[in-house]
């Protein structure tokens, strides 16, 4: 189970973390996403991973941590409304600067800047 | 009183919700009003607790009555009560400033500035690493809104890269988090601080591990070296109360650095005894260099100010990496000092490039300044403050810094950095006075508005604070000596703030 969960935390980080070096907003607002997912799993796997064991004492014969799952619920809230701002903001980013690069302005490709100073030569 | 700690919480965010509500939040008179009586609000309940800290010691506030370290306490001792006054002054000024016309630019302003003050005291009183995180976001969340107020393309850039940014560093506190939960079981400061010791093998290197994600997220904040790319824009970018307001943002970074560092992996973390230390001490070397470099290479007022914020959190950071009793006095002092001076900077660089037309506050021959005495001795005093120069507090707080190093090759690294630091600054200073002021072309602009009288006001306040901090600069060092032994004594910044635990 451990070694399942492990992967999936560690397969969600790394897809998030290539998707946040992308150039363009959408991709990057994506990575930021999966990044809290991997987040939110991870800090609920720190109370370690039991079978059969409820959060609340009584219930069942072993018992839980209950502190990660109030941590994680906190994590969800604030990166679910760090998400839409971030969302609104490219949209805004988009409108302002006219393409949705985050540097504001699109990279010339090689193709156009080599074409570009053959037309000069000429 | 036994709530003042968490007064100054509780008031912005009052504050701040009440103008959300209709009969406010439609009239910018009465928004504006409530936002100056907030402030004043704030200020006075701050240096109260100020004031209760320095006779009665350290305070605890336990929210809910829940005890620690099973709930969450607010810690107000001698460092966190200086820094929230610190912040309150500094709100109260800019706030001032503000409504001279500044916050017409978009809606919330005042709203959002309560409570990014609101995240900022948060940051400072709390005594629970995950809150911490919280408050961070509380401070982030406003502090994206206020930078992108008043619109325009610039701001729209420079906050889309702010913004990423500090998701990603949210990630990795949270990371960093769940790690030390994982190992320790715990995330109350002191609690943490007492049980690390108790590390070994491969528990303390996942701690290890943990403790430098936290500090890569504090650095991102504090602006250290390879994190300090956005600073620069973002600052010269922002509206003038805006990245007034920022000044004090580094400086959150820089404190947890100084708490987290110096009271959990201090001198009694066992195996993982001051692991910061060693990455501290060339980034600290290096923002310096960086921020000098930037210095001299500035274009404009604003740029040079945000450019001079890299440079004191180096200074500061350097003073984090010394890691004894004195540099951490000596940062404190330096961290009021450079708050206030390079917020009263970028409130300048605003009204010299209203005053300009289109130079604005760029360094080129211009026409005349409308209010040339007003302008030429405030940027003198602001000036000769931050290059450190006597009679001003930036030369007691390098005098300190200097003075805080303890061994030669300590000295031989800080101090020619620091000196030729400040050499630079004084050059881009002068070059920035002569040019501002004595090149002209062409009579003043008739259209440039003077300042206002509550401008003016902000502006002086600011200043007020350099002379202020050198006549009291006894009384003020020796409490910052006491806060910084008392941070650097585990008995009572750790074993004291939870009950019933002894050595």
């Amino acid at each position: 189970m451990e070694g399942l969960y492990a992967f999936c935390v560690g397969l969600l980080t790394a897809c998030g973390i290539f998707l946040t070096l992308r150039g363009r907003s959408f991709s990057v607002v994506i990575g930021l996403t999966l990044l809290s997912y991997a987040v939110n799993l991870f800090l609920f796997a720190s109370g370690r991973l039991k079978l059969n064991a409820a959060a609340v004492l009584g219930e069942s014969e072993q018992y839980s941590d209950p502190l990660p799952q109030a941590l994680v619920l906190t994590a969800i809230v604030i990166g679910f409304a760090m998400t839409a701002f971030a969302v609104i903001l490219a949209m805004r980013a988009r409108a302002d600067l006219g393409n949705d690069h985050v540097d504001g302005n699109l990279p010339k490709l090689p193709s156009e800047v080599s074409n570009k100073s053959s037309g000069g030569n000429k | 009183m036994q709530h003042l700690s968490i007064f100054p919480i509780l008031i912005p965010l009052l504050f701040g919700a009440i103008m959300l509500l209709p009969p406010i939040s439609r009239d910018i008179n009465s928004q504006r009003i409530s936002s100056v009586i907030g402030t004043l609000f704030l200020l006075i309940s701050s240096a109260l607790l100020l004031y209760q800290i320095d006779t009665t010691g350290t305070e605890l506030y336990a929210l809910g009555s829940w005890q620690a370290p099973f709930g969450i306490v607010l810690v107000a001792d001698r460092v966190s009560s200086l820094l929230v006054l610190l912040t309150s002054f500094l709100g109260f000024a800019v706030m001032l400033y503000a409504i001279a016309g500044k916050d017409k630019g978009g809606a919330y302003f005042h709203p959002l500035f309560m409570f990014q003050l609101m995240g900022i005291n948060g940051a400072f009183l709390t005594g629970d690493i995950f809150n911490l995180f919280v408050f961070f976001e509380v401070l982030l969340i406003a502090s994206y809104a206020l930078l992108i107020h008043a619109g325009g393309k610039q701001k729209t850039q420079a906050t889309v890269h702010y913004v990423i940014l500090n998701l990603v560093g949210s990630s990795l506190f949270l990371f960093g988090l769940g790690i030390l939960y994982g190992t320790l079981g715990t995330l109350n400061m002191a609690d943490m601080a007492i049980k690390v010791g108790q590390l070994q093998g491969e528990n303390a290197t996942l701690a290890k591990t943990g403790a430098l994600f936290l500090l890569v997220v504090f650095g991102l904040k504090a602006a250290m070296l390879p994190m300090h790319f956005w600073l620069p824009k973002t600052y010269a970018s922002a509206s003038a109360p805006v990245a007034a307001l920022f000044a004090i943002m580094t400086k959150v970074g820089l404190y947890s650095i100084f708490r987290v560092y110096t009271v959990i992996f201090g001198e009694h973390a066992g195996e993982l005894e001051n692991i910061a230390t060693p990455w501290l001490w060339p980034l600290a070397l290096l923002t310096i260099t960086i921020g000098s470099i930037g210095v001299l290479a500035s274009p404009s007022v604003r740029t040079l100010s945000a450019n001079l914020v890299i440079v004191s959190s180096g200074s500061l950071l350097a003073c984090a990496a010394i890691n004894s009793v004195e540099a951490t006095s000596a940062a404190l002092y330096y961290m009021v000092h450079s708050t206030l001076a390079s917020a009263a900077l970028f409130l300048l660089a605003d009204l010299i490039s209203r005053q300009r037309g289109q130079a604005e506050d760029r360094f080129v021959k211009s026409r005349m300044f409308t209010q040339p005495k007003l302008m030429g001795f405030a940027f003198a005093i602001v000036a000769l403050s931050l290059v450190g120069m006597p009679p001003f507090s930036g030369f007691v707080g390098k005098v300190m810094i200097l003075q805080a190093t303890q061994s030669s090759v300590q000295t031989m690294w800080v101090w020619p950095l620091i000196l030729i630091g400040s050499l630079g600054a004084l050059v881009t200073f002068s070059r920035a006075g002569t040019t501002l002021f004595w090149r002209h072309s062409g009579s003043t602009s008739n259209d440039a508005e003077p300042a206002s009288k509550s401008e003016i006001a902000a502006v002086a306040l600011l200043l007020l604070a350099a002379p202020v901090l050198v006549v009291f600069g006894g009384a003020i060092t020796e409490y910052t000596l006491q806060a910084a032994t008392a941070l650097h004594d585990i008995q009572s910044s750790a074993y004291d703030l939870i009950p019933g635990v002894s050595r």
